[in-house]
Formats: C-alpha cells, structure tokens, sequence
C-alpha cells in the first residue's frame, strides 16, 4: 500500500509524523477506554459502599453482580482498550510510520467492543455473577465466555496489528538504528500479550464448550492454573506498559533520555523471559501443587522479574535526575525533584503512579508471594488491597497521565478544566494509596474479600471481626470513595477537552518543545553532575527507602506468620 | 542527545558503561532476589508453618462417606446453635473436614499442642478455608482431598470463613458460610 504525505500530518503540539488512520484507530480506542473507565469505576463505587460496614448500600445480590462487572470491566476493559491505543501509538506515532492492515484494527476494535458488550449483557442479566475470575464449577451463561473470548480474540489482532506496524517502519526505513526504548517497551507488553491472550483462549474455549453442555467437566485446579496464565500474565502487560509510560513522559517532560539503553532493555528482557512465572503467586495456597513447583514459579527463577521491576524503579527517576541536573539543577539531594512541574498532571501523575506501584504495590506484592506468608494473606481483603496499589496506583495512574498527554496531539484539542487536571492525580492517589493500605490491614487481621457483608449476620454460628478490622474497612471504602472521585474528574476532563476543548489547527505554529538534557548540557558545558560519584544520587537514596521498607515488612511478616498454627 | 522515545544515538549502546548509582543497585537489588530465594526454601526445613504437599484425588460421594464415618465415630455432643455434630478425634489421627454451599462441617474439637491430620474437600464447588482470628487461608476443591498436619498453638473458639466466592444470594452465601473449631487446653 503506498501511503502519500496527505495520509500523514505533523504534528503542532508533539513534532511528530502522525498517520491519520493510526490517529483514528488510537482515538477510538483511546475513547472506548474512557468510557469504560466510567462504567467499571461506577460498579466500584457500589462496591465501595457495599464494603463499608456503615452503609452496606447493595443487597447480595447486586453487590455480587457490581463486583464481577467491576473486575471485568475495570481490569480487563478499560486497561486493555487503553493498551491497544497505547501499541498503535508507539508503533505509529512514534516511530512516525502508517498503521499496518486498519481494517484488521478496526477487527480488533469492534471484536473487542461486541466481547465487552456480550460479557456486560450476561453479567447485568443476573445468571453470571461468578466474579471476573469464573472458576468452575461455579457456572456463567454462555455468552459470558463468548464475549471474553471474542474480546481476547480482539486484543490478540490488535497485537498483531503492532508487530506488523513495527515491520512496516523496518521496511520503510522510518527510524535507522535500535528501536526507540519505549517501543522496545511495547514489544515486551505485546510478546507477554501474546502469551496471555493463548492461555485465555486454552482455558475459556473449553469453558464455553462446557457451558452450552458439550464437555461434561471442567477439572476445578486444571482451570485455575491456566486461567491465571491469563489472569496474571495480563497484570504483566499492564506493567510492562506502565512503566515504557514512565519512560516517555520522562522524556517529554524532561528531555530526559535513559540512563543506560542497556540496562533497561535488559530489565524488559528479564520480563519477557521470568514475569509470566508469577501466575503461581494466585496458586500458592492450592491443593495438588507442589512446594518445588510454587517456589521455582513464585519467585519468577530467583526473583528476576523482581530485579527487573527494582531496576526500572530506579532508572526511570534517575533519568529524570540525570536531566534535571544537566539543566541546572545540580545542588543537593532532592533539588531536582522538588523543582519538578508538580503542577502539570502528566508529570505529577507519572511519578504518583511511580512511587504508589513501587511502594505500595511492589513492596505487597513481593511479600504476598512468598510462598509461605500467601498463606496468611491469601484470599483476605489485602488482595484488593494489593491489586488496587499495583492496578489502579500504578497502572491507571499512569495511564490517566498520559492521557493529558494524548488530548492534544492525539485528539488535536486544548485541555480544559486545567485546575481540576492539575489535581486530579493527587486527588485519585490519595483514594487509591489509603484505600490499599487500608485494606490491606484489614486483610491482615483476617477480613475476607469478595463478602458482601463481613458481620455474618444471621449465621448460627457467629463470627465478629475486631472493631479495628471493620474502621479499616470504613476508612478504606471512605478513600474508595475519594478514588471514585478523582476517577470522575479524570473522566470529565477528558470528555470535556474531546467535545468542548478549543480546535488545535493542524497548520498552527509549533508548540514549544522540551530542549533534550543533553542539548542545554552541551550548550552550557556542564560535564560532572550528581555527587558521591553517582549520577542520580537522590533517586538512590529514594530507592534504598524503598529497599529498607520492603526488608522490614518482609520480615514482619515473617515474624507474624511465625506466631500462628503449626502447618506442615 | 536521545530520548526514550527515539532510537538509541549510540549504535553500540550495549558497549556503553553502566552509571554508577545504577550499577550498585542492581547488585544490591540482585542480592536481595537471591536472599528471598534461599529463606523461602529454608523456611521448609527450618520453619513451623509451609504448605502440605500431600493431596490425594477423591470423587465427592467418597469424600462424604469419610466424613460421615469420622462424625460418627468421634461424635460427641450436638452444637445447641445448629443441631450439627461437633467431633472430638484423639490427638494425632485423621481429622475430615467438608466445606459445602454455605458451611464448614462437622465442627471440631481439638487439644491445644497436639498434632492432627486434617482432611479437607469440597462437596460442590470451590471454597477458601479461612481460619479466624489466626488468619489461615488455602483453597479447597472437590475433587481434591487436601491432609495438612495441623498444631494449634492457641486454646479457644475459632471460626472458618470462606475465602473463595462460592455463589449464594440473598442472606444466605459467600458471606454467611462459616465452621467452627473449638481448641481446648
């Protein structure tokens, strides 16, 4: 297919060559996921108030219903229709090239739209409240399974569609070299897609057939060990397509570029070779598996997957250090940082989801899947607790960044609400970041997850949480709320920049562009930088916080897990 | 010069040195993996709480005969609330648990410090054993008859919850399944 430069225009805001039909398809999708956004975050909300001893807003039932919508829809719809616009974007846009094959990415599109859709009308129809993860033998309506497969088959193209983007670009000679780091990035999340999207079709495939009665059994352990193969794995996509978001907004923030091309890359190969272990982190408490298997699995081959998530944790704000120094801001420990635009939401929400996925997410997540402390944790309110501080901290933080991003080059309109922007990710921080701890405590002192009233009441045989348990739920359902709402702020900018915000004209002049680092460093002639013959000394310092308090709340944990019945 | 979102300047990026800040992290950070590692491993010889291994295939209808052989055998009294057995077995032998649509049965009765075989399956669908206030959790499932050697280290009543969503409406489900074991000095 020949493409003319009438098929392209440049960019005012970004500089960039943009494909128009890339444009279209990244729009779309872009929007799909906003709107999503929207419906899953408005389940949540009932599930927050259901949550909340105080209020217990929806009866059981509902209660059940808003769950598996909210975890399907949030945690599979939104992310992923984000992460296609997000491929298109790096394969196209970035690397200034057309899309290969659209009507293959319209396929993806609509696929993906008619899966969500059948999924919503069998889980609002009442019959398939079996929660996002649907274990048999606990029994969905047919169009449930059907629409999560068509929806993956969806996704599956539109992985494709990226790979065959990047060989376009190869082809055409758009960029010379390596890839950019952050498409690099981008490969990584679609080869872990990939693997995701096939253990998905192994596992629901036979479950659909099972549930129109074609198959007369599905074995209970066999489906949660590979169902989490696609469960699991798709968290991994989310993270390895945060993070190449932290990179980019480094660098368009910053004109920062990586501190070592080496090192990152080399921590996105280690996901793509180790991360996919950790769908054993959900199998560590079952029956039938053994310790040898769990361990070698759980720790993704001696916490590789670990190392590398350590490694971008310090990479990504050590380059903007790095920059931030070479421009002149080279006194002390912390001066780049605090001199940081903290009032541009495209800057404050990387680095919010930067510190609450390491911190919050990381540090719980490496401590739940020791094999032995799962068993103290597994199933508890720390789960959502946890998945909330790696999912919604972390990858919708930084999704929601770059959104503020994407308005104007992607959309071509001015943003406006510009003061409910600028706090926006500190309002959705602060809910998600008390909301996970929160419920993490409240996960440790036993609460369950996924009750839709944690007083047993009526039961025969009583049970009453402590009260300190039950005021973590409340104050934990209290920050849900607060999330809620920086989520509905986030969604009202977005929507009222789309329909409301002022046109950019394609010929109007240039937006100013953020010099490279490099550039003003040359031109002021600053070599030595940073102090104690390190580069990004603050960021280290920030990252050995981070290593002490993930060493002493490993064990902590260790210590309490010590203290309960003997299991062998 | 370069950005992350533009292809290296370097052609020969892999041969460039690593920063320094980087460099120590990474075999800190490296150190740390391999601790994590060991001691995961070490707590299966050295500590007192690790997942059986120990899981044998069973069909629900076998299942359930063990479970009403044991009830029957170790009965002791009936729980005054539920009408249910409760079922005191002598210190170290075989003890079944069922979980079911929505409760643990039968409800036990165990020595503090002494050893115990505990079976657990499920007669329907999937369920998480929770054990409360100690904040013990592992899956159950039909099909699969789980024996972990359990020792209560604490005397007093303690309750199982339900940790797995197992379906339910109304105010009877997920949320108001629960069993009881009773640990005596």
């Amino acid at each position: 297919m020949a493409t003319t430069m009438s098929d392209f225009r440049v960019d005012p805001v970004s500089g960039l060559k943009i494909h128009r039909t890339a444009n279209t398809l990244v729009k779309w999708n872009a929007f799909a996921a906003v709107v999503f956004l929207l419906v899953g975050g408005l389940f949540g909300l009932g599930v927050a108030l259901t949550r909340m001893p105080s209020v217990q807003l929806l009866s059981p039932e509902l209660f059940y219903m808003a769950l598996t919508a909210h975890g399907l829809v949030n945690l599979a719809v939104w992310i992923i229709f984000f992460e296609m616009a997000a491929l298109y974007f790096l394969g196209a846009h970035v690397l200034g090239n057309r899309l290969a094959t659209p009507r293959f990415a319209w396929a993806q599109f609509w696929l993906m739209l008619v899966g969500a859709a059948l999924v919503a009308v069998a889980v609002l129809g009442g019959n398939s409240s079996v929660m996002m993860t649907s274990y048999p033998p606990l029994q969905a309506a047919p169009h449930f399974y059907l629409g999560l497969i068509l929806f993956a088959v969806g996704a599956l193209i539109g992985c494709f569609v990226f790979l065959g983007t990047l060989v376009v670009a190869k082809r055409e000679k758009t960029y010379s070299g390596s890839l950019p780091l952050v498409v690099f990035g981008g490969v990584t999340a679609t080869v872990i897609a990939v693997f995701t999207i096939v253990s998905g079709a192994l596992i629901l495939i036979p479950t659909f057939l099972w549930s129109i009665g074609l198959i007369s059994h599905i074995d209970p352990m066999m489906y949660r060990v590979i169902w989490w193969g696609f469960g699991h794995s798709s968290q991994q996509i989310n993270v390895a397509t945060h993070i190449t978001i932290w990179y980019l907004i480094a660098s368009l923030v910053f004109g920062a570029k990586p501190m070592s091309e080496k090192v990152s890359r080399g921590a996105f190969l280690l996901y793509i070779l180790f991360l996919q272990l950790g769908s054993a982190h959900h199998l560590l408490s079952d029956p039938g598996l053994t310790s040898t298997w769990k361990i070698l699995n759980t720790s993704y081959m001696i916490y590789l997957a670990v190392l590398a998530s350590m490694i971008h944790g310090l990479t990504v704000p050590g380059s903007i250090e790095v920059a931030q120094r070479r421009k002149g801001l080279d006194t002390g420990l912390f001066t780049w940082l605090r001199k940081a635009p903290w009032g541009n939401p495209v800057f404050s929400g990387m680095f919010l989801s930067l510190v609450g996925f390491g911190f919050i997410g990381g540090i719980s997540g490496v401590v739940m899947s020791v094999e032995q402390i799962n068993m103290v944790i597994h199933n508890t309110a720390y789960l959502p607790g946890h998945f909330h501080g790696t999912l919604v901290a972390g990858t919708t933080m930084a999704f929601m960044a770059v959104t503020y991003y994407l308005i104007p080059v992607v959309f071509q309109r001015k943003i406006v609400l510009t003061g409910v922007a600028k706090l926006q990710p500190y309002v959705f921080s602060l809910g998600a970041w008390v909301f996970s701890i929160a419920l993490m405590g409240a996960g440790t002192l036993g609460v369950q997850r996924r009750h839709a009233d944690i007083t047993f009441a009526g039961q025969p045989l009583a049970y009453e949480y402590p009260e300190i348990a039950k005021g973590l739920m409340d104050i934990g359902e209290i920050f849900g709320v607060v999330m809620s709402v920086g989520a509905i702020m986030f969604i009202a900018v977005v929507l009222a920049s789309i329909f409301t915000g002022e046109r950019i004209a394609e010929d109007s002049a240039p937006w100013p562009k953020v010099e490279d680092a490099d550039v003003v460093a040359e031109r002021t002639g600053k070599k030595h930088i940073g102090v104690w013959g390190m580069e990004a000394p603050g960021t280290f310092v920030l990252a050995m916080i981070l290593f002490v308090t993930l060493v002493l709340y490993y064990f902590v944990n260790f210590k309490y897990l010590s203290t309960v019945w003997g299991l062998s | 010069m370069g950005t992350s979102y533009t292809p290296p300047t370097n052609p020969d990026w892999w041969r460039e040195p690593i920063e320094r800040s980087e460099l120590v992290w990474i075999v800190l950070a490296f150190s740390w993996c391999i601790f994590m590692f060991v001691w995961m491993i070490g707590w299966h010889f050295a500590g007192p709480q690790n997942m059986s291994n120990e899981t044998y295939r069973t069909t629900i209808e076998e299942y359930a005969k063990k479970v009403d052989d044991f009830s029957a055998k170790y009965a002791i009294r009936k729980d005054d609330a539920t009408g249910e057995d409760v079922v005191a077995p002598p210190p170290g032998s075989d003890v079944y648990l069922a979980a079911m649509q929505w409760q643990y049965r039968p409800i036990l009765e165990l020595k503090k410090g002494e050893k115990y075989r505990l079976h657990i399956s499920s007669y329907d669908v999937g369920h998480g054993f929770s054990l409360l206030p100690e904040n013990i959790n592992f899956q159950v499932y039909p099909g699969y008859e789980q024996v972990t050697t359990i020792t209560p280290n604490k005397s007093g009543t303690f309750a199982i919850a339900c940790g797995e969503y197992c379906g339910g409406a109304g105010g009877i489900g997920h949320h108001s399944m629960l069993g009881r074991i009773y640990v005596k000095e």
